[in-house]
């Protein structure tokens, strides 16, 4: 087995304390356990502190644009299946801006590992309200506190189909670490909404606050989808973790005859081969 | 003579098929035609109409006239009946409406009935063909060979449709069997195809693997093309969630390898513009297909407009290298598509191909296409020259980095980003890191623009009049200059098909000697001109706009250029 820290590469730029350390070790602990050479490897991210990831993992990385860490994840996909593709961003980017992204592509149900780093805060752009933010909380923008309801992820993915729902959190890296091996392994679209404290934006939300919290409740059933919905819709004074549901569906990849066999990537191709396209036109 | 052909009706009425029908038979026969459509956007009722033109020389636009209208409805008789040529007729149902007392043109033939005593209300539109190829002299046994393959295993279908041909045939025997007389044919079987699927057909050619689109006229006809292939070919097509997700689902395809398309029209690609960015910044070999039509907003959506050049030479923020490309007619499209694929990879970068409606849903007869002619090179890095580690955006002196692939190399990793970046893919911010990499992208423009093929030039090689134009205008602009020259001028066309980087040597040239120079555009600015102006400091004399959704006529050009030569 590879070393862990043979995955980790140049110095994140996070603040001291961020949860985003914990996460990026237990993510490098997971592939050094499941022997995936970085090569093989692909994590795609969008903009922000979460989305800086790619950096400081040794795997090939598709650090694109601020909301779509999803489209090219699914891209790449269909042209090399055999890449293990991992999705890691922050909340903000995966379900505020590239919210349609998130519903759509748990529809098409890829196999593709979802890692949210979920701090309820927009950390990069200096701690304005996330989709997740708890109602109340103020900030520079939201001066008068947030009074929208927060958007509830692990339901949302739930009720869109999703086979695998979890939650973790930083401050519970074994867990996270074998969670995360557990969606990595998942055929289809696997969600983990990774609670982690942003010590320089959210006062709220803070690693006590969630250490307090967080409790392991009896799943005996991961295929009870009315229990995965309870405990997704638990927040508050009790925060449960886990894997909620665990059921797979057909994937995305299963549906396309052109995904069998050699990846499209790597195949060879000669135009004079196609000559026959124009038969129908005559 | 031509003879030109038009069928009209409410949306819905399947003016289609019949064109359909008599189009490829005729293509079979060697006959050179042009067929265009005239579409609102709607699914049933309002006015379509489509037309049909069969000339001894390859006919390049619609005509004005026309010589056999097949009215499906009595609109279509009222709105063109004016434009009907002297020995003209006009099919009709007289069970649906009547023709006026002292119109002598009338072949009434009861399409409705004909077609329910056949087998059904919905073959009515093969009673109104066979009445068709009487009227031009013609046989049914070869459509009636189509329909047999058009319906293979179908046997009902096909006996019912060759009885309703035959009885449309019979019927119209009585008013004016052979009235018209066949332009000349050309030499061979002939492809009868409308752009959209040359532009798909050069795509899965050139090596195409991903799709990745959401509807959008006039491109939809390129997602319907593809997505029927990739049952059985290495593609696939996926209809995004957005016009966002398509480009960002296009981009991660391409970087992993596979060569990837995506198709909009102007809307579509307002939404792709920050992507189009990030292609530009994580050098990414990308080619996207704009499909223009009337803006702006939703516009004039199933109409033409060449208004977005402008858009696509400009979208994006910030700087980097960019090929914008368009075809002068359905065979320079299909090799045209194929430069595309290979521009951007080669280069890594975006390629924008614009095609219009115009082009896109006219149908015309080409002579086979050669793919021997189309190229596939990956210029992807090869394992002998790899160096350790590997670095995405090595400094070269032309600026393009040696490309490889996530998981082709044992060891290595790939890391694109939309930060800028240092040699190996990581975020920096020091000057000198930035400009470093600035130059390295920028670079590629001048490879680019060494790649770009000199404009069309067309009639006179020393004009005193020359017209210029880009894209789907160039069969009218054709016509245009055969007609002045015809009438004695001295008429050049120069018609760009590669317009970004702007090639300069022969426009120069041209300009240089030619009396007075007209840019004519489907536009209201003259977008191409302002790009000569701009590139070049040539102000183009006149320019002849046009932008009321329609293509234009060439009787319209010409007036125009004598207005203004005139004064
Ligand atoms: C199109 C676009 N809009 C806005 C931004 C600015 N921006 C960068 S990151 C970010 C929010 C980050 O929040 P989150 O995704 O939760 O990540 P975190 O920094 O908290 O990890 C915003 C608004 C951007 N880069 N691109
Ligand atoms: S701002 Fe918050 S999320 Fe970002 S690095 Fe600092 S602590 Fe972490
Ligand atoms: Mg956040």
């Amino acid at each position: 087995m590879p070393a862990a820290d043979a995955y980790l590469v140049n110095e994140p730029a996070w603040c001291p304390g961020c949860g985003n350390f914990a996460i990026r070790e237990a993510l490098a602990a997971a592939l050094a356990e499941l022997e995936l050479a970085p090569h093989k490897v692909l994590i795609c991210s969008g903009i922000g502190q979460a989305a800086k990831i790619p950096h400081y993992i040794k795997a090939n990385g598709f650090n694109g644009l601020h909301g779509r860490a999803l489209p090219p994840a699914l891209g790449a996909k269909v042209a090399n299946p055999e890449l293990t593709v991992i999705v890691e961003s922050g909340d903000g980017d995966t379900y505020g801006e590239g919210g349609n992204h998130f519903i759509h592509n748990i529809r098409r149900n890829p196999n593709l590992a979802h890692f949210v780093h979920n701090n309820q805060v927009y950390g990069l752009t200096k701690g304005q309200a996330s989709p997740t933010s708890d109602p109340g909380m103020t900030t520079g923008v939201q001066v008068g506190g947030v009074h929208t309801p927060p958007l509830n992820p692990l339901g949302l993915a739930l009720v869109m189909g999703a086979g695998f729902v979890a939650r973790c959190f930083s401050g519970e890296k074994e867990h996270l670490k074998d969670t995360m091996k557990a969606a990595i392994n998942f055929p289809g679209y696997a969600l983990i909404d990774i609670l982690q404290p942003c010590v320089s934006f959210n006062k709220i939300n803070t690693h006590g606050w969630y250490k307090k919290r967080v409790y392991y409740p009896e799943i005996d059933d991961q295929e009870n989808f009315n229990r995965a919905l309870e405990l997704a819709g638990q927040w508050g004074e009790k925060i449960p973790l886990g894997v909620f549901y665990n059921k797979p569906r057909p994937t995305f990849e299963s549906a396309q005859p052109a995904l069998t066999g050699e990846p499209l990537a790597f195949r060879s191709h000669d135009p004079r081969d196609f000559s026959g396209l124009q038969k129908e036109f005559f | 003579m031509d003879i030109n052909i038009l069928v009209g009706g409410a949306a819905g009425q399947g003016m289609d098929t019949v064109m359909n029908l008599i189009g490829k038979t005729l293509a079979r026969d060697g006959f050179k035609l042009i067929y265009s459509k005239d579409y609102m956007s709607r699914v049933r009722g309002g006015h379509n109409f489509s037309q049909l033109r069969i000339s001894a020389k390859t006919p390049w636009s619609a005509a004005a006239g026309t010589d056999i209208l097949v009215a499906l409805n009595e609109e279509t008789y009222t709105l063109h009946q004016d434009r009907l040529s002297s020995p003209g007729r006009v099919i009709y149902d007289p069970d649906q409406f009547s023709l006026p007392e002292n119109e002598t043109r009338g072949v009434p033939v009861a399409l409705k009935e004909l077609a329910v005593e056949a087998g059904g209300k919905v073959m009515s539109n093969t009673v109104a063909v066979g009445a068709l190829l009487l009227l031009l002299g013609l046989k049914t046994e070869p459509v009636e060979k189509l329909l047999g393959e058009m319906f293979a295993g179908k046997e009902k279908v096909i006996t019912g449709n060759i009885a309703a041909l035959k009885a449309g045939y019979d019927a119209a025997s009585s008013f004016c069997r052979s009235c018209f007389t066949m332009p000349d044919r050309g030499e061979g079987e002939k492809l009868f195809i409308d752009g959209n699927q040359v532009l798909g057909m050069s795509a899965l050619a050139s090596g195409c693997r991903f799709l990745s689109a959401y509807p959008m006229t006039p491109s939809t006809g390129i997602m319907n093309y593809l997505a029927a292939k990739s049952t059985d070919y290495p593609l696939v097509v996926e209809q995004a969630e957005d016009e966002i997700a398509a480009i960002n689902m296009a981009l991660g395809a391409s970087y992993a390898g596979a060569r990837a398309l995506t198709v909009t029209s102007g809307g579509g690609f307002s939404l792709m513009v920050e992507g189009l960015s990030l292609a530009g910044m994580i050098e990414t070999p990308l080619v996207i297909i704009v499909g223009m039509r009337p803006g702006p907003a939703t516009g004039l959506p199933t109409r033409t407009e060449q208004g977005d050049l402008d858009f696509v030479l400009h979208a994006g923020h910030g700087e980097f290298p960019r090929a914008i490309l368009s075809a002068t007619s359905h065979e320079d499209a299909f090799y045209r598509i194929n430069k595309a694929f290979e521009l951007a990879d080669r280069f890594q970068t975006p390629v924008v191909f614009l095609s219009d409606q115009n082009f896109a849903d006219t149908h015309r007869t080409v002579d086979p296409f050669d793919f021997s002619r189309l190229d596939f090179n990956r210029y992807l890095l090869q394992e002998g020259n790899l160096e350790s580690p590997y670095m995405r955006y090595r400094i070269t002196d032309d600026g393009v980095s040696p490309r490889a692939l996530p998981g082709q190399f044992a060891g290595e990793t790939v890391l694109v980003d939309s930060d800028e970046h240092d040699q190996l893919g990581n975020i920096v911010e020091g000057a000198e890191e930035r400009l470093n990499m600035a130059d390295k992208r920028m670079r590629k423009a001048a490879g680019l623009a060494a790649e770009m093929d000199e404009p069309d030039h067309y009639g006179d090689p020393h004009p005193e009049m020359l017209l210029l134009g880009w894209g789907s205008t160039y069969g009218v602009l054709r016509e245009t200059v055969d007609a002045l020259s015809g009438a004695g001028l001295k008429a050049a066309l120069l018609h760009f098909s590669d317009i970004y980087p702007l090639p300069r040597k022969r426009l120069l040239s041209l300009l240089s000697e030619t009396r007075i120079s007209f840019c004519v555009e489907n536009n209201a600015t003259g977008q191409l001109a302002g790009l000569i102006r701009r590139e070049t400091g040539h102000q183009i004399d006149r320019r002849i706009n046009k932008y009321d959704g329609r293509p234009f006529t060439a009787a319209e050009i010409i007036k125009e250029v004598e207005n203004h030569a005139g004064s």
